[in-house]
Formats: C-alpha cells, structure tokens, sequence
C-alpha cells in the first residue's frame, strides 16, 4: 500500500471536514468502550491475565529463533510448509508461485491485516488472480476500492447508506426492489452473494491471530465463519502471518485469546475460533489439499533489542484506537498507511520509517488511555515520545519547533534569566487583555487563537507577588 | 508508582515545598495562592524556593531530552531538604514522578531524581492521601462538573480524592459529565502542532461540560483548563472556569479564567 503518512495533516483536515465520517466515528466511540469495560468487570483475573499474556510474550521474543524453528518443525511433521519471507515482496511472490502452481483463478480471503501490509490484492490482480476479500467489513471496502480504518472493523468509517448504494452498484442480480434499509439485510445480500464465491475459490487466503510452536497450529478469530470457509473449501490454505505471531503452547494461546476478545469487541470470546494444522488427512471429512505458511519478517526482526521490542506484543485487539481521542477526531485513513491509531502511530514508523511516518507519534496528547486498555500493557506514549527523540537527535524535527524549544529551554536553564524573561513577557500580554480577560487574536499563537479565546495572565507571577508577600512578613494576608 | 516512602506517615509539619509550575506562575498566580492556603490549613510548613521554573515537559515530549535534564536539573537543586515537593497539577508532578527516574537513569543524578520522585505529590492527592483531610470549610453555592486531566487520573491515580474534597463544600452541586476522562485535547504543545484535532476534541469536550447542565468546570491542571476556557468562551458559553484548588480554597473574589477583572470601587 501506498502511504500517505507524510500528508498527515491534510489527510486530517478532510477527515474532520467529512460529516459521513464524522458520523460514523461516534459510533466507534459509543460502539466498542462500554463492552470492554463490561466485559472486563465480568471477570475478576482480567488484570491479572494481562500480565499473563505480557509475560508470555515477552518470553516468546527473548527466545523468538527458538520457538520459529520449534513451529517450523511441527508444521512440516504435520504436512504442511512454511515459506520464509524477509520482505514484502518475497511474501507477495511466495503466495503467487503457490497460486500458479495450483493454476488458480480466483483466492477467497479472510480478514488478514498482513496481507494489507504487503498489498497482496493489488499484485495477484496483476497476475490475472482474482482475490475476494469474505468478512463482510472488507468486502465492503474491497467494492469501495478503499484500504481497512481500522484492524478489526476495517468499515468503520462507512454508513449502512453508503454500503447499501456500493451493494446496489456492484450486485448485477439485485432486484432494485429489495429492501436493504437494516444491517440484517445488508449481511444476508452479502452472505449470498459470496456463497458462491467460497466455492469457486481455488486458494484460500487468512491471517494468523497466533501460531503455536508446540503443535504447528495456526489460529483465526473471527465473528462470521468466513475465515472457516475460507481455509476449508479451497484446494489450498495459505496463511500470511508475520513472525511475532509465535506463541509456545496451546495453553499460551488461551491464556491471550481470553483477554483478546474482551478487549477487543467486549465479547467474551469471538464466535469462532479456528485452529488449523496442517493439510487434510486422510481420515479427515474435510480440509485443503495443502497447507502453506507465509512466514514474514518485514522489518519486524530489527525492532527487536530496540526500544521499540514491546511492540511486538501486540495482539491487534484494536482496544488503543477505540479508547484515542485523535482516532476518533480523525479515523483511520488519516494515518495514511495499513495501521492507525495508537499502535500505527508506533508500528508504522517502525516499517515505513521515521522519515515517512513522523507525523504520527508526534499527533498524540500523550493521554495514555491507549496504555491503560492495551491487554499486552505495551507503553505505546513512551514508545511514541521514543520515535520523537530519534527525530530530534537525527534532526528530522521541524526546524521552527526545534529551535523553539531549545531558545525555551535556554531560558528555562537560568532561573534569573527566566524570571527576567518571563515578568516582561506576561507583563505586556496582562497590561494588553486586563479588559477583556482574554484574546482572541494573539501574534505568534495563530495555532490557538484560530479555534480558542487565549485567556490573559493577570500580569505578575506568583513568584513576584509571593516575594512581596514574604518581604511583608506576610502581614497583609 | 506508589513507592514505600509514600506510606509512611507524614512528620508533624511537614516542610512542603511547592512546585508552582510554569503555567500557574505565569498565568495564573491565584492557584498557587489557593495551594499555599489549602497546604497550610493542613498542617503543613510552606516553602516557595525561588530557583524553580518549569519541569521540563515540553522538552521532554519534543524528544529533546538533552534540554529535558537541563531544565529537571534545576528542580533537583531548588527542591532538597524537603519533605515533599507538591504541585498544583497532575501533569507536572506526574513528570517529576513517573519520568524524572527515567530520564536520569545512568545519569549522576539518577538516586537524587528517585528520591525526589518519591517525595513528590499532585496538591489534591497530597491533602486525601498523605495529609488525610476528608473536608474543607468553605461555601461555594453552584452547579459544577469537574474534568480529569489525564496525567493525574492515569499517572497518579487522582480520581475520587478531589470528588470528595468538593463533596465537603457548601453549597456545591457535583454533576458528572459525559466522557469526564477523556483528554480535552490539549496535549501540551500538540494543540498548537495539530490545531484543527486538537480543535475537533476540545469541541467535543465543550459540548459534554455544556450538556451536563454545570455553571462552573474545575480541572486539576491549568493547561486543560485554558485550552476548554477558550473553546467554552469562543463558542459563547457561560460556564466560568477554575482550578480546583481555588474552589477547595473559597478563592470567589478572583475572576474566573479568562475573565476580566471586576471594576470595584473599594
């Protein structure tokens, strides 16, 4: 995918000039809080399972070499095959050999936020393979030709409206009669409609949530079945996973997927949760032909033993960008590439780089609700003011805030010279708003005064008045 | 991060410095005033070490955190030989306790940061938790909402210890708004590097205060109450504004923030 990070703030403006978008933001902000915060109530070891799955984690990336090579040699004693991928393009081109040596026409897809990171629809279309995306939220946004807004509700930022008029746009059998005013009929239309699909497909395309080093597995969460039929019906199954996915045990994986759901939707656990191991045996009714693995670095490896390691923790639950007052002010698309809010803010430029991605650690109030609801209590604020230190010691900060701040903290050094300083400045600004009380025009803090009053000082410091009021021996108090 | 030193009962009269903050000295004076008063009718010695600035954030999130220690380091110094350090804001003592230690690890100054980390308190939290006072003698007849700016309520865990200080005055009507712990938007120098989403959310936040019926919004922490006084005053709104220390402390003479001061003939 293209990114569009560096045009953060342009992609902001339109966003908050949007009113569909800003429509369906409130939803997400009403939508997903109120049944975490439920769902967490409901269970009294919850915090206590956060630190179970940060300490599993944890483990898993001081021993990562390990616990890869220990799944490899699980997935090939039980059939299957794991491609190993340094890059993006060598994912891309490990599914499409796997395709063509299948002769496959059309891939069926489940929800795999990977497979957006490595743009795979755009270059199996290039090939002649037609992928079709299955969970209703990106088939949705696979007819808008639009990338995901969030990581696990990439529609987000869509109206039931508008995805009834794409419905009606690209479904040639829809009766313009039909009724498709509720949600309900929405997912029946879409449900037909892929049906067909499902069995047509000659590769079946998922993600991982988790890979088990003890027995080859990998495991799919999702709320519509798709991904079951999406890795059952077709010839092949290939899974795109990227290698922090990796967990030791079936009991590791449990232990993450209870607080997973619960933060994620606020369900206590998705509707369905696949385990896949390996290709169809022969007792087996049903399954693929064969089973591939993608197993992607991306950029992933080089965070590790960097301050930017804890990021791999990350479950992609989503919870940080439904709790972020800037997500919600601005959606996902904003942040310009495959990953939004809080977790992007700190991935992306991990990926993509600083240079790119910068705006995005630094558009944080730094509220820390994201940390405070992260199920794997990775310090998203710190690892964002870390993506800032770097920008200022490699000087890509803006120069004009650099030197801004540097003049301030001169002065901020010297406490005599601060007081000098600081008494002449709210001096003038106490002297020019004593009638008024504020401003509503201020030279040098346009930034403000375009949206907010400037409320005046009352023109001495506390410093100056509690001077005088001890030189009184406080008498007058 | 409580630490053992936190639950040790305080001395007698204990010597307290106050950590003003750069906003309150510059803009707002009559908060630190309201902090000397509430510290004092609590038992507390009151020390106002003149070599104090700022704490050092808006280096510290710039990333610049070189500048950072230089600025820290003037704390360091203005602040030894007392008993504790409070400020009457959950940001800056946050930054003093939860990231001083971090900023100087491996530094020279590392213990002397920890132990001043230790000692340092946000004023409410200091007068419920540490002082224990459970009322305060004052009357202050309004309908008020107040707002939890996010440095105390998810750094220092400052959530019920002000509810309750207000729960004590005469004549205060507590109501709570919609979303109270979600940030205002202000966010330090964010407000001024993203304007328009800074703008977006401190909209939302005037709408709550403004929906929850309230004629006066406190906060703990002047630069969130700045950045709503100015949105609630540009969209026209009466609810007056004050930091809480002020209605804790009956400070009703001053004007609210962003109001003129009244012509009074003496």
């Amino acid at each position: 995918m293209q990114s569009t990070s560096h045009a953060f703030k342009q992609n902001a403006h339109r966003a908050l000039h949007d009113p569909m978008l800003q429509k369906a933001m409130g939803h997400v902000r009403s939508g997903f809080i109120d049944k975490r915060v439920q769902a967490a109530a409901r269970l009294p070891e919850f915090d206590q399972l956060r630190d179970q799955a940060k300490a599993i984690k944890d483990h898993t990336l001081a021993h990562l070499d390990h616990y890869l090579e220990r799944y490899e040699a699980k997935v090939l004693e039980m059939g299957g095959k794991v491609h190993w991928c340094a890059t993006a393009e060598e994912a891309r081109e490990a599914v499409l050999s796997i395709c063509r040596s299948l002769d496959a026409r059309t891939v069926t897809k489940g929800k795999s936020m990977l497979s957006e990171e490595i743009a795979l629809n755009e270059h199996l279309e290039a090939n002649g393979i037609e992928p079709v995306e299955t969970d209703l939220g990106e088939y949705i946004i696979q007819l808008r030709k639009e990338p995901p807004s969030h990581i696990i509700a990439p529609a987000v930022h869509v109206n039931k409206e508008q995805v009834e008029a794409d419905f009606r746009r690209v479904h040639k059998n829809l009766p313009p009669e039909r009724s498709l005013s509720e949600a309900a009929q929405l997912v029946d239309e879409a449900r037909q409609v892929l049906r067909q699909r499902y069995l047509e497909a000659d590769v079946g395309i998922t993600g991982a949530n988790f890979l088990i080093a003890e027995t080859g597995t990998s495991v799919i969460v999702t709320n519509e079945g798709n991904g079951d039929l999406t890795q059952t019906l077709p010839k092949a199954h290939i899974v795109v996973a990227s290698l922090e996915k990796v967990v030791p045990t079936l009991e590791d994986c449990a232990t993450i997927l209870r607080v997973l759901a619960r933060s994620a939707t606020g369900q206590e656990f998705s509707s369905y949760t696949t385990f896949s191991t390996g290709p169809r045996r022969p007792e087996d009714p049903d399954g693929p032909e064969e089973y591939h693995v993608i197993l992607l670095d991306n950029g992933r490896s080089s965070m590790l033993g960097t301050e930017f390691q804890d990021m791999l923790r990350c479950i992609r639950c989503g919870a940080c960008m439904n709790h972020c007052p800037v997500y919600h002010a601005v959606g996902g698309h904003s942040y310009g590439w495959v990953y939004p809010g809080p977790m992007g803010a700190v991935l992306t430029p991990s990926l993509i780089g600083v240079e790119e991605a910068g705006h995005l650690p630094n558009a944080s109030t730094f509220c820390g609700r994201c940390e405070a609801v992260c199920p794997m209590r990775i310090p998203l604020p710190k690892m964002m003011r870390h993506w800032r230190e770097r920008e200022f010691e490699q000087h890509q900060a803006p120069a004009k805030a650099r030197l801004a701040i540097e003049a301030w903290a001169f002065v901020a050094k010297r406490p005599r010279l601060y007081r000098w300083a600081t008494s002449l400045l709210i001096g003038a600004l106490g002297r020019a708003g004593r009638r008024r009380g504020r401003f509503r025009e201020l030279p040098l803090a346009g930034g403000w005064t375009a949206h907010r009053d400037f409320p005046a000082p009352s023109g001495r410091s506390f410093q100056a008045r509690w001077a005088e009021q001890q030189r009184r021996g406080r008498a007058s108090r | 991060m409580a630490s053992e030193e936190h639950s040790v009962a305080p001395p007698k009269m204990p010597r307290v410095g106050l950590f003003v903050t750069c906003l309150v000295d510059l803009f707002r004076p009559s908060i630190g005033f309201a902090a000397v008063k509430l510290l004092e009718d609590a038992g507390c010695s009151v020390v106002v070490p003149s070599a104090q600035t700022c704490c050092g954030q808006p280096a510290y999130n710039s990333g610049d955190r070189k500048d950072a220690r230089g600025v820290a380091r003037t704390v360091l110094r203005a602040f030894r030989g007392l008993d504790y350090v409070v400020a009457p804001s959950g940001s800056c003592a946050g930054m003093i306790r939860e990231h001083y230690p971090k900023l100087f690890a491996g530094e020279p100054e590392e213990a002397e940061a920890e132990a001043l980390a230790s000692r340092t308190w946000e004023l409410i939290s200091f007068l419920a938790d540490v002082m224990k006072v459970e009322r305060v003698e004052c009357h202050w007849p309004a309908r008020a909402t107040y707002h939890d700016s996010c440095s105390g309520l998810r750094e220092l865990g400052i959530r019920q210890q002000p509810r309750q200080l207000l729960g004590s005055v005469e004549g205060l009507e507590l109501v709570e708004m919609a979303e109270a712990e979600v940030c205002c938007g202000f966010g330090g120098t964010f407000c001024v590097k993203y304007p328009e989403i800074s703008d977006s959310i401190v909209s939302k936040k005037a709408e709550n205060i403004e929906n929850s019926g309230a004629e006066l919004l406190m906060a703990g922490d002047l630069g969130c109450l700045m950045n709503m006084a100015g949105k609630l005053q540009r969209r026209g709104s009466r609810v007056e504004v004050r930091h809480v220390a002020e209605v804790l402390a009956g400070q009703q003479e001053e004007p609210a923030i962003g109001e003129p001061a009244k012509q009074v003939a003496k």
